[in-house]
């Protein structure tokens, strides 16, 4: 297609459209690394655009972590991601499980626990061992037969040496949820509990401490796992007001949004966020808050307090959920803020700015 | 599974310890009646105060303020610019990795580099010396900044008979005479001062007994665990109630009284005190630190015509307030810019750019905790 004719077919934007003046801005790495720079740049390629309300659902409007769509008694959850971890291959996982496990996860927040099928699009460098392309794929049977699913249907690219980096996946998923039984991360009151599901910080630190080259004595590895299984214990087990998927912006991003969203303050006692002790310390070395980076086995759920024990034990119960933990609870207070208790002090627990762990998923 | 960090940490990050610590800072302001204004003076010490949410604890009418304690910050402009004049010329430039986005007067040394220029990031004096080993053929200056505890390393370097291809750019600063610089502003009243202790392992704690003598302002020197800092601020609290200056060393399991002296010595070799500009606050009598004549043949004002270039100033450092903040004056708070024009990502000041500038780190721990 004729570069013209593509402009052509979008058309000039209408009257009241949001374009904005030219800033002579460029894209960085900290654009993408999920922090208060992305928001700026979504913002400003959707507002105006995409971020038309869904009635009954949920449209790129609530930037949750995917779309529903009622058609009829059933809503469509749907959700895409273009995944670009390095390195491909890391502990405990690699690109391949990723990406299977980053979009079932990301439907299975939304309420969507049982997903029908995903898609797969592979974009591959010019020159990549076809032996790692394999191995990525089979990763990703075994993530699916995890999640009880299948890819359905995808696509292959291939780019020029240098012109992309060895291999990007994109999947997108679907499930249904029974219409009007969506699950958003803006539901949580004053009084709800927040429950975490596992260790934070594994994915984030231990990827770091990868590159980096320091040696845990393979005590660090990636948590990530398709969680739709777990969810659907805790669902089925009371409550659940909210629920989010705390990826590139870790525990405090994922908390801070969910408390902006809902309207609600947060408060956290430090001392009760589950955090495995290896990731602590290469934290600790590494000058970096497990809270501030990314999960990817990890939800973090708002619960009626009626109900906060019996979702807790459903989690824990499952194999995936043995360190889950009430972490804390939803306030009237500090709308839009997360308050850390430190055991010694109190002060908020901010989002990460973002770019100190660029291609993290 | 075990969940925590190390255990020699949790013996200085107890809870009840830290309770008991705050009752007695209630009991001991109470005492004294009045507002008490303690200053520190290092980075460490405001991020352990953020990090731990310790102002939370602070009884009313007691107040903890970071001083001059981030050497990056109060680097002056004109020293980056002498950096950036030795990197256009051709030279490579290493510097520890806070200094590398400071903004000079028009750019910094990120931004150089961007361009061309060769920058490195090092970790230690002793890197910039295997760098000159590795490049016979260039040029190496070391953009040397820091307090006592990174000017010793570096006159350590130099007294290792370093290659002739490097020099040193010294912008090292000297923590005392800013002390009393303070002590003696007009405006600023300070009741107290928690000094660094790490600075202290090097100059040990005996030299501010010259300081408490002249001012009348209690010292102590304090460490780096929450509890530490506590115990440091109880210290200074009972100095303040028994109205009897003193110096007190709230750190022994670190800190000396002589200090170490075959450091001290290396640096007095090697370095000698000028009076000097920290940029935010004002010429410093003796709080800079030069190389000696001796050292002349490795000194990069000596060996490269570092007159920088006129530039005109970024018309947002009108607003920072980041010599105020220095100064123990203003709180990051106060300042227009703070968490808006003014982020680590895009810092207007220096205070934004180093992980030991105030605004930076109250940035990243949420601000002032009203809590």
């Amino acid at each position: 297609m004729r570069k013209e004719s593509n402009t052509q077919a979008m058309g000039e934007p209408e009257s009241g459209s949001a374009r904005s003046e030219s800033t002579g801005e460029v894209i960085t790495t900290a654009h993408g690394a999920g922090g208060e720079r992305m928001r700026k740049l979504v913002d400003r390629l959707v507002g105006g655009r995409f971020d038309v309300a869904i009635e009954g659902g949920v449209g790129l409007d609530a930037f949750d972590d995917g779309a529903v769509i009622p058609i009829g008694d059933d809503s469509l959850v749907f959700t895409t991601d273009s995944h670009v971890v390095s390195p491909l291959e890391f502990p405990g996982g690699d690109i391949g499980r990723l990406a299977v496990s980053g979009t079932v996860n990301d439907l299975a927040v939304m309420g969507g626990t049982r997903p029908l099928g995903l898609t797969c699009s592979l974009v591959v460098e010019e020159g990549t061992s076809v032996d790692l392309v394999e191995r990525v794929v089979e990763s990703m049977r075994v993530a699916c037969a995890e999640a009880g699913c299948s890819v359905v249907t995808g696509d292959t690219k291939v780019m020029g040496s240098g012109e992309i980096d060895t291999l990007v996946v994109n999947t997108t998923g679907v499930a249904l949820v029974p219409t009007g039984q969506f699950v958003p991360d803006a539901g949580l009151s004053p009084g709800d509990a927040i429950v975490v599901s596992g260790t934070v910080g594994d994915h984030g630190i231990s990827l770091l401490a990868a590159r980096e080259g320091f040696d845990f004595e393979g005590e660090l590895e990636s948590d990530v796992a398709p969680l739709n299984g777990l969810v659907a214990a805790a669902l089925e087990a009371g409550g659940v007001t909210a629920m989010k998927d705390p990826t590139r912006s870790g525990l405090a991003g994922a908390l801070n949004e969910m408390a902006t969203k809902s309207g609600v303050g947060i408060e956290i006692r430090e001392a009760d966020v589950p955090i495995a002790s290896a990731v602590a310390s290469a934290g600790s070395v590494l000058g970096i808050d497990p809270m501030m980076v990314a999960n990817e086995g990890v939800v973090v759920f708002g619960c009626d307090p009626a109900d906060a024990d019996a979702i807790l034990a459903a989690v824990r119960d499952h194999p995936l959920g043995a360190d889950a933990a009430i972490v804390g609870q939803a306030t009237a207070d500090n709308e839009g803020s997360v308050v850390l208790d430190t055991g010694i002090g109190r002060r908020y627990l901010r989002e990460p700015e973002g770019d100190q762990l660029p291609r993290i998923c | 599974m075990s969940m925590r960090p190390d255990v020699e940490d949790l013996q200085f990050r107890d809870p009840a310890k830290a309770d008991v610590l705050a009752d007695r800072l209630a009991t001991l302001q109470d005492q004294i009646g009045e507002p008490v204004a303690i200053m520190h003076v290092c980075g460490t010490h405001e991020q352990v105060i953020a990090k731990f949410g310790l102002r939370s604890r602070l009884p009313d009418g007691l107040s903890v303020r970071m001083g001059p304690g981030c050497p990056v910050c109060v680097t002056t402009m004109r020293e980056v610019d002498e950096a950036l004049a030795i990197a256009d010329s051709g030279a490579i430039v290493a510097t520890y990795g806070d200094m590398f986005r400071v903004p000079g007067t028009a750019r910094s040394l990120a931004d150089a580099k961007a361009e061309g220029a060769d920058v490195r990031v090092v970790y230690s004096a002793m890197d910039v010396a295997a760098l000159a080993r590795e490049h016979p053929d260039r040029e190496v200056v070391f953009f040397a900044t820091g307090f006592e505890t990174t000017a010793a390393p570096t006159a350590a370097m130099l007294e290792a008979d370093p290659p002739d291809n490097l020099s040193v750019l010294s912008a090292h600063k000297y923590v005392p005479p800013a002390m009393a610089a303070i002590a003696e502003m007009p405006d600023t009243d300070v009741d107290g001062f928690l000094a660094a202790g790490h600075a202290a392992t090097i100059t040990g704690s005996g030299i501010f007994e010259s300081f408490v003598e002249e001012y009348g302002i209690p010292v102590v020197v304090g460490g780096f665990e929450p509890l530490d800092v506590l115990g440091g601020l109880v210290a200074l609290l009972e100095l303040v109630a028994s109205g009897q200056p003193g110096l007190e060393n709230a750190y022994p399991r670190c800190v000396s009284e002589a200090g170490n002296v075959a450091a001290q010595d290396a640096m007095w070799r090697v370095f000698e005190q000028r009076t000097g500009e920290w940029r935010g606050l004002a010429e410093i009598p003796a709080g800079c630190l030069d190389l000696a004549p001796a050292y002349a043949d490795w000194n990069a004002r000596e060996r490269f015509d570092v007159e920088p270039a006129a530039a005109t100033v970024d018309p947002l450092t009108e607003q920072c307030r980041c010599g105020d903040i220095m100064a123990g004056k203003a709180s990051p708070e106060d300042c227009p810019l703070f968490g808006g024009a003014c982020v680590p990502s895009d810092p207007v000041g220096a205070c934004m750019v180093s992980s030991e500038g105030t605004c930076k780190i109250w940035y990243e721990y949420g601000g002032h905790p009203d809590l």
